[in-house]
């Protein structure tokens, strides 16, 4: 009886298959019989689909001075299908290609997809483009699409701003908006502002007859989307200063960062060798890449945040300032450059001893501040060595190294304060002590920073306290006006401590190493470094921030393989601070020397 | 001999001839697809046509050694054959190769494999066999649960191989079990769902949840007003809500990109033509343009031109729109209803509830297929990846559905006899 029942159940089901059979059919006839939006009016005419590429956005300095543009290009795209008889030797000659290379495009292109549009020859010059455009009806198949390439009006700048090339396979997997043939920035602001910079593609449909030729859009523009522009980004560098501090640089392998301390804004930003940033756009990029990356002096390397560095003596402020924060050193503090005290390390430099913070500051004593450290990790009275040395780095730390600052440049080295478990793994657990680590105290040994992180340190210095997270972009869009805000970090030491540190700075500038190297008017306060390099000659190290009341402009300068900071990188930062402050030079006998000088 | 004879005799040759109609149709069409100048023998094998032949020809021979076999071989083993499925399930997830972003496939030199085709068959096999058995009574728990198992686990295993349209197909098995007695409720509490699901990705679930629980304070007036029915009202309102609110979850945190702009596209939230959009905006175009006549074989443009990938598998419906027309589709829609009522017909007849619940197995999973299919190039359905069978190029997907098909086929012809 059930399964009678159960039975009539197959009419329901029959039922509901006619019913979606039937909408089926309604739905198709609606498709096919009733709109007519989706015919083809004219006879057989073939939809031609072209991506609208967007122009990137612009790229300003602070003073919206004009650092990257954009130059008008003409890819040659080829629809297999469409292509038919024509004088192929003709078309040849004006594309300047064998008959050879022809056939091979269009076997490339064919395999590809025969109704699909492939790229047939890229970036062809305006020249070229000319000659084409009048004739491109004779070879059915065969259109232009518009591209733009990067173009950079002085050529400064290139490893901030990074470069633009095709997407790969691997980016076409992982992010449907990018197409084969697509630009994508690959470094630098390029590539961590791609989203903003790069703007979004539209597509048009064109209906295109049987001589090659657009007749107008398909469902007057229905299924077109408009390209929007990418939006023009405005630096925070000051690119003169960039131009001068790069001039200042050539011949030389290092790094200039220069911050303002308020804001954290990085006025220059720069690693030497650079290249010109247009070696490496369109046709030419793959060639001069490859010659770049083989260069022995690596210009491609960007040193000012990827270059690790121990930062020697501008790091003994770092130390005093956890001195004092921890009491166990103060103004009165007076430690002697001979005898049992400062064993093993000892004074090569001639001045008054016993001498106090300021005096140790400006003669960079190295005794002074192995007695320091030495106080820090056995009595700053947080418990054990281990846990001195913990809070040791936890301060030096809060000052923004030994770690990635975060940036909004991609690729940032975090360069290096080793843990207490990396000592471990090195001596063993117990097994080290003030003794062993005592290259820290000097800033050698084990710690490493970038020059980014240094200039941040002068930053810190010139803030009394804390720092903004160094950025370069300070705006989006069509306004100069900062609508970027970053953090603000503050150091987990006292401001009055750091009062005492900057006047030994001072002190370095006006009796000190850096007393030669006034820069015109200005109140700089400084420190020389000199960084163990075991591969070479050493590393010459200045950091500085001016002016001393006010400060406006942070500074670090690294120059690899010159021996004393106050050779190469001090002159140079000196004159850095005098141009970014008295907009020019008057030191034109230092300013000479510097630019002329080769240390590789 | 004399048994030869019986086997003929008794083969239900309107299910083989519209087998047949559908195959050559689809592969016509695949020849129109793909049509390409330089290859242009339908025979030729570096092209998908050219294959498409070879699975045919493999097919049909698929389907005799199946009309050759003992029938009871399929209700003896169908547990086994099950069994092995889920095998290859596993052992694809743990081996397999993945292809366009699911691990479906086995790859044996150019040869590939997709183990979720072949897993329909046998889990009809296992219903039926489940409902073959002694004490089936569909109002106790064990006969309704147990079917749910036989359909979860190849379903699970499927999606995990990130293949969603092929885990949704065991959804079709609902059918069954109508059949077999389930509540019509159920069907219809089904629809509901469905209905809540959409609509709260449509509107929000906000909106939705407002909606209910109006209607559910306006059903409040009509019921009798007693403690158990304001309770069960309530319990009802509270599940309602819960549920809309996992799919809005379900939907922000389990689904990819991409499916959630395809749902979006669909709902009609998002207009991407580039996109997600793109693929059911040209299958459109492509249909549209075909008219009412069509604009004649090979005379395609638009489905050879735009969308390539799936223009001779999942949209392979936008060939037959365009070049045979509203006359073309509406032959295939009628071939597939027919085969559909045919099947379940068919399957009234057998005497023994195997050859029964295995026909309406093959019905369910046949129409899930046509309708998801046909109903995604034409813009009704999201646009779910699954084959139109018999249709669709592709080896394992035409020799799954002949199987499928074929066994039925098979047992039809014993459908006096009770196995
Ligand atoms: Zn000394």
């Amino acid at each position: 009886m059930a399964s009678k029942t159960l039975a009539s159940r197959r009419q329901s089901l029959i039922a509901i298959f006619l019913v979606v059979g039937f909408v089926f059919i309604i739905r198709l006839f609606y498709l096919q019989v009733i709109d007519e939006s989706y015919k083809n009016s004219a006879q057989n005419n073939v939809l031609r689909y072209v991506t609208q590429y967007p122009a990137r956005g612009l790229i300003y300095d602070r003073n919206g001075q004009l650092l990257v543009y954009n130059e008008a290009v003409y890819d040659l795209m080829v629809m297999p299908s469409q292509v038919t008889q024509m004088d192929t030797a003709e078309f040849c000659r004006l594309l300047d290609i064998s008959l050879e290379g022809f056939r091979e495009r269009l076997k490339k292109a064919k395999e590809y997809s025969r109704f699909k549009p492939s790229m047939f020859e890229k970036q062809l010059s305006k020249e070229t483009y000319g000659f084409l455009e009048e004739k491109l009806y004779r070879y059915p198949g065969f259109y232009v699409q518009p591209r733009t390439l990067r173009k950079y009006p002085k050529p400064i700048a290139s490893h901030l701003l990074g470069y633009v090339g095709e997407v790969n396979q691997q980016i076409i997997d992982k992010n449907p908006y990018y197409k084969s043939g697509d630009y994508i920035g690959i470094s630098g602001i390029e590539k961590s502002y791609e989203e903003l910079l790069r703007g979004i593609k539209g597509i048009k449909v064109r209906m295109v007859d049987v001589h090659n030729r657009e007749v107008g859009s398909y469902q007057d523009g229905l299924l077109d989307t408009i390209a929007v522009m990418g939006k023009d980004l405005y630096l925070t560098i000051d690119a003169e200063l960039q131009e001068y501090g790069e001039l200042l640089m050539q011949g030389k392998m290092g790094s200039v960062v220069a911050i303002e301390p308020s804001t954290g804004e990085i006025l220059a930003f720069l690693s030497s060798p650079g290249y010109d940033p247009n070696l490496l756009v369109g046709r030419v990029r793959g060639k001069n890449f490859k010659f770049l990356s083989e260069d022995p002096v690596k210009p491609l390397l960007n040193r000012a945040m990827m270059g690790q560095y121990p930062p020697g003596s501008t790091f003994k402020m770092v130390n005093d300032l956890v001195g004092l924060e921890e009491g166990v050193l103060n103004t009165k503090t007076r430690y002697s450059c001979q005898g049992t005290g400062s064993s093993p390390i000892r004074c090569t430099h001639s001045h008054q001893s016993p001498l106090d913070v300021y005096v140790a500051i400006e003669q960079s004593c190295n005794p002074f501040h192995w007695n320091v450290y030495r106080s820090i990790l056995s009595s700053s009275g947080h418990g054990s060595l281990r846990e001195n040395y913990n809070n040791w780095r936890r301060h030096v730390m809060s000052m923004g190294f030994g770690k990635k600052l975060g940036t909004d440049l991609g690729n940032e080295l975090s360069g290096s304060i080793p843990s207490a478990e990396k000592y471990d793994a090195i001596y063993g657990k117990g097994r080290w002590n003030a003794m062993t680590v005592r290259s820290l105290s000097i800033g050698q040994g084990e710690i490493l920073a970038t020059p980014l992180q240094i200039a941040n340190s002068a930053a810190v210095m010139a803030n009394r306290g804390f720092y903004y997270v160094p950025h370069v972009v300070r705006a989006s869009g069509d306004s100069l006006i900062r609508s970027i805000n970053y953090e603000k970090v503050t150091s987990t030491i006292k401001p009055q401590h750091y009062e005492v540190v900057v006047e030994g700075m001072r002190q370095v500038a006006t009796m000190g190493t850096a007393r030669w190297y006034q820069p015109e008017g200005i109140s700089m306060c400084g420190k020389t470094g000199t960084a163990e390099n075991p591969h070479g000659d050493d590393h010459s190290l200045f950091m500085a921030f001016a002016p001393a009341e006010k400060p406006v402009i942070a500074i670090a300068v690294v120059v690899e393989n010159s021996g004393f900071g106050s050779t190469w990188a001090l002159p140079i930062a000196s004159l850095m601070i005098e141009k970014y402050i008295n907009r020019e030079v008057k030191r034109k006998d230092v300013e000479e020397r510097m630019i002329n000088g080769k240390t590789y | 001999m004399r048994d030869r004879k019986e086997i003929s005799g008794n083969i239900d040759w309107t299910l083989v001839f519209l087998y047949l109609a559908l195959v050559i149709i689809g592969w016509i069409n695949i020849y129109g697809a793909v049509y390409n100048e330089d290859h242009s023998s339908i025979l030729d094998i570096s092209q998908s046509y050219g294959r498409q032949l070879i699975w045919i020809v493999t097919s049909l021979f698929i389907g005799l050694v199946i009309i050759l076999t003992d029938a009871r071989f399929f209700s003896t083993f169908a547990y086994l054959i099950y069994g092995s499925t889920l095998l290859l399930l596993v052992g694809v997830l743990l081996f397999g190769n993945t292809v366009s972003g699911s691990k479906s496939w086995f790859h044996i030199g150019s040869f590939g494999l997709q183990p979720a085709e072949f897993a329909k068959f046998a889990t009809a096999l296992a219903m039926a066999k489940f409902f073959s058995s002694q004490h089936i009574n569909i109002k106790e728990f064990r006969t309704r649960f147990i079917p749910l198992i036989i359909l979860g686990v190849p379903a699970v295993l499927i999606l995990l191989q990130n293949d969603t349209g092929s885990a949704l197909v065991y959804s079709a098995f609902v059918l069954v079990l109508y059949r077999m007695g389930l509540s019509g409720n159920y069907l219809l509490f089904g629809v509901f769902v469905a209905v809540l699901a959409i609509s709260t990705l449509m509107v929000g679930q906000y909106y939705v949840m407002g909606f209910v629980g109006a209607l559910a304070i306006v059903l409040l007036f009509f019921i009798k007003r007693n403690r158990s029915n304001i309770l069960n009202l309530a319990g009802l309102l509270l599940l309602a809500l819960g549920f809309i609110f996992s799919v809005e979850y379900a939907f922000d945190h389990f689904l990819g990109d991409h499916q959630k702009t395809r749902i979006n596209v669909l709902l009609g939230k998002e207009l991407d033509l580039k996109g997600a959009g793109y693929n059911v905006n040209q299958s459109k175009i492509a249909i549209g343009s075909g008219g009412f006549l069509g604009k004649g074989f090979l005379q395609g443009t638009q489905t050879k031109y735009n969308f390539v990938p799936e223009q001779s598998t999942d949209f392979i419906f936008c060939t037959v729109g365009e070049e045979w027309g509203f006359i073309g589709t509406t032959v295939v829609i009628v071939l597939f209803i027919l085969l559909l009522a045919r099947i379940i017909n068919v399957a009234e007849r057998q005497r023994s509830p195997f050859g029964l619940v295995y026909g309406y197995g093959v019905a369910s999973v046949l129409f899930f297929h046509f309708t998801i299919n046909i109903g995604m190039t034409i813009g009704l359905v999201p646009v779910i990846g699954i084959p139109l069978p018999f249709f669709s190029y592709g080896g394992s997907s035409l020799w799954a559905f002949t199987i499928l098909l074929f066994i039925f086929i098979k047992l039809d012809t014993k459908r006096a006899s009770l196995l």
